[in-house]
C-alpha cells in the first residue's frame, strides 16, 4: 500500500490568557492508501488542533504534512485548492457544520460547485442535472428524495450526519477526516452510520481517519489505531493488538474504561 | 409562499407611497408650485380636494410631489448606505486584524456623534439643502451596516459548515457570497425597512427647521413648518403632510417589525398565502 498522506513533527502552540498551551506536540504519523486509522484521546487531547491543521485550516508552528508526496503546509494557494478536492472532512457537530439557511441538496452539492470540472465515479457515463446529482449522493447515503428540499433543522441528528458524509465523499476523495461524527447521535444511529461509512470505504477506496473517543466505534471500523494524549500520539498498534499487555499505561486505561 | 398579515399590510401601505412617489407629480391635479394669492387657503373643494395652503397652492398635489422628494430620496439614501456599509462590514469581519480595527475605530468615532447633529452641522458648513443633509445622514448611518454585517461574519466563521466550505475549496468570495451574506440578509432586511422609516422622519424633521428642502419645494417637513402659523385657522395645512408622516413611517416599521417576528427559518409562521 502507498502512502495517502505522511504527518512529520508536527507542533502547534496556543497562547491562551497569557498561558503557554501546546495542543499538539510533535506529532508523526502515516495513513496509507485505503487505510482507516483511528485516532482516539480523551477531550482536551489536541485531537481537534491535530484535524484543523490536518485540514491546511491553521498553519503548524513546526512539521510538515504530505499529502501523496505534496506539501500541505509548505504550498501555495493553488496548489493548496487542487489537494484539497482529495481531503474532505465530517464534523462533530451536525448542526453547526450545514448553513441553517440553505437546503441540503444546496449544501450536498457545494464541493462539486467548487470542482465543476470534477465527475466523480457514481456520475460516469450519465449526464445529470444538479438537483439530480444531489439526490443520487443523498441516495448514496441512504436519504431519499422527499429530503432534498428540507432544511437542516428539518432532518433529526442521523439525517444531518448523513447529508454531511454525502458532502464529504462527493469529489471522491483520497482522504476523508472523520472528526468525532458519531458522537453526537444515539447508539442505533451510531452503528448505522459507522456501518455507512465502512461500506462507502470500501466502494470509493478512500482512506478514513476516524477521530473518536469510543475506542468501540474504532475496534470497529479502523485497523489501526493512534492513542493521542496531551497533544502527543502516546501509543499506536493494530486494533486487534488492542489488548496485548505492552500497550501503553493510557492505552490501558481508555481500555478498561470502555469496557 | 406565505407573508404574514403584518408585514402585508405594511408592504401594502409603502406600496401605496412608492408608487405615488412615482406616479404623484403626473397624478397631481394642479401645479404644486403655482401661486395664486386669490385662492389662498381655500376649503376642499373639486378643484382643490384637499384645500389650498397660504399661498393659494393646491395642498393635495404638494403632498403628492413631495412623496417622490420624501420617500424616493430616503429609500435611496438608505439603499447607498447599505451598498457602502455592508462591503465594509464584510471586510472588517473576514479579514480582522488590523484592517478590522482600523475600520471598527473609524466607525466608533463617528458613531458617536448623533445624526441628528451631524445633519445640523453639515447643514450649518455646507449651507442647508436636501443633498448636504442626505450626505451627513450616509455618513453616520453606514455604520449600523458595517456593524450588524461584522457581527455576523465573526459569529459564522468559525461555524464548521464556514470551515467544510473552506475544505471543500470555496473561496473567501465564495463563501461570502454563499454563507455569510445569506445569514445576514434577515438583519440587514430589518434594518433596511426601519432606517426607511426613521430616515424620513429624520428628513422630514430636519426640513421643518427649515435645514433640508428649501421652498418652494414640496416636502412633508417643509410643509408642516409652512403650516404652522395658520394652524389654528387651517389645520389642513399641517394635518395632511404629518398624517402622510405617519402612515409612512408606520408601514415602515410594521415591515420591520414583521420581519423581525419572522424572519427565522425555524419559526412556524402564520399569514396569508400570496
Amino acid at each position: 500500500m502507498s502512502e495517502c498522506m505522511q504527518v512529520r513533527h508536527l507542533s502547534k502552540h496556543y497562547a491562551r490568557g497569557g498561558k503557554h498551551v501546546i495542543a499538539v506536540d510533535h506529532v508523526s504519523f502515516t495513513i496509507r492508501q485505503g487505510e482507516c486509522v483511528g485516532l482516539v484521546g480523551e477531550s482536551g487531547s489536541g485531537k481537534s488542533t491535530l484535524v484543523r491543521l490536518l485540514l491546511a485550516l491553521e498553519h503548524p508552528d513546526q512539521g510538515e504534512i504530505l499529502f501523496q508526496d505534496m506539501s500541505l503546509t509548505r504550498t501555495n494557494r493553488r496548489v493548496l485548492r487542487q489537494l484539497r478536492q482529495h481531503i474532505q472532512v465530517v464534523f462533530q457537530d451536525s448542526t453547526a457544520s450545514l448553513n441553517d439557511r440553505l437546503p441540503v441538496w444546496r449544501s450536498v452539492l457545494e464541493p462539486l460547485d467548487n470542482y465543476a470540472h470534477v465527475i466523480p465515479v457514481f456520475f460516469r457515463g450519465v449526464v445529470l442535472s444538479r438537483r439530480e446529482q444531489a439526490e443520487r449522493l443523498l441516495n448514496i447515503v441512504g436519504l431519499a428524495r422527499e429530503h432534498m428540499d428540507r432544511y437542516p433543522h428539518e432532518l433529526s441528528g442521523g439525517q444531518r450526519q448523513r447529508v454531511c458524509i454525502a458532502r464529504g465523499i462527493s469529489l471522491c476523495p483520497q482522504l476523508l477526516i472523520c472528526d468525532e461524527p458519531t458522537s453526537s447521535l444515539d447508539v442505533t444511529t451510531q452503528s448505522q452510520i459507522l456501518r455507512l461509512l465502512q461500506s462507502l470505504r470500501r466502494q470509493l477506496n478512500m482512506s478514513v481517519l476516524f477521530i473518536s473517543h469510543d475506542l468501540a466505534a474504532v475496534a470497529q471500523l479502523c485497523h489501526r489505531m493512534l492513542v493521542m494524549q496531551q497533544g502527543r500520539i502516546v501509543d499506536a498498534c493494530k486494533v486487534d493488538e488492542l489488548w496485548l499487555a505492552e500497550r501503553h499505561p493510557y492505552t490501558k486505561v481508555l481500555v478498561s474504561a470502555a469496557r | 409562499m406565505k407573508i404574514p398579515l403584518f408585514i402585508f399590510m405594511g408592504m401594502v401601505l409603502y406600496g401605496f407611497f412608492l408608487i405615488l412617489a412615482f406616479t404623484g407629480s403626473w397624478l397631481a391635479p394642479n401645479d404644486p408650485l403655482l401661486i395664486q394669492m386669490s385662492e389662498r387657503l381655500q376649503p376642499p373643494s373639486f378643484t382643490y380636494p384637499l384645500g389650498t395652503d397660504h399661498l393659494g397652492r393646491c395642498i393635495l398635489s404638494r403632498i403628492m410631489a413631495g412623496t417622490h422628494t420624501t420617500l424616493g430620496l430616503s429609500t435611496a439614501v438608505i439603499v447607498a448606505v447599505a451598498v457602502i456599509g455592508v462591503p465594509i462590514g464584510f471586510l472588517s469581519g473576514y479579514k480582522g486584524g488590523r484592517i478590522d480595527a482600523w475600520l471598527m475605530r473609524v466607525a466608533d468615532g463617528a458613531g458617536a456623534l448623533p445624526e441628528f447633529l451631524v445633519a445640523v452641522a453639515v447643514a450649518g458648513f455646507l449651507g442647508p439643502g436636501l443633498w448636504n443633509v442626505l450626505l451627513a445622514i450616509a455618513c453616520v448611518k453606514w455604520i449600523a451596516y458595517a456593524r450588524i454585517v461584522r457581527g455576523v461574519v465573526q459569529t459564522e466563521r468559525e461555524k464548521e459548515y464556514v470551515l467544510a466550505s473552506i475544505v471543500s475549496g470555496s473561496s473567501g468570495w465564495t463563501i461570502i457570497r454563499r454563507h455569510l451574506l445569506r445569514q445576514a440578509a434577515s438583519p440587514l432586511a430589518i434594518l433596511v425597512a426601519g432606517d426607511i422609516g426613521r430616515t424620513i422622519l429624520l428628513l422630514s424633521a430636519l426640513s421643518y427647521l427649515g435645514l433640508g428642502a428649501q421652498p418652494p419645494a414640496p416636502e412633508w417637513g417643509a410643509m408642516l413648518n409652512d403650516g404652522r402659523p395658520y394652524f389654528q385657522a387651517a389645520p389642513a395645512l399641517m394635518l395632511y403632510p404629518g398624517l402622510c408622516i405617519l402612515l409612512v413611517v408606520l408601514a415602515c416599521n410594521m415591515v420591520s417589525d414583521g420581519l423581525r417576528d419572522t424572519l427565522d427559518v425555524r419559526s412556524k409562521q402564520r399569514g396569508i398565502e400570496i
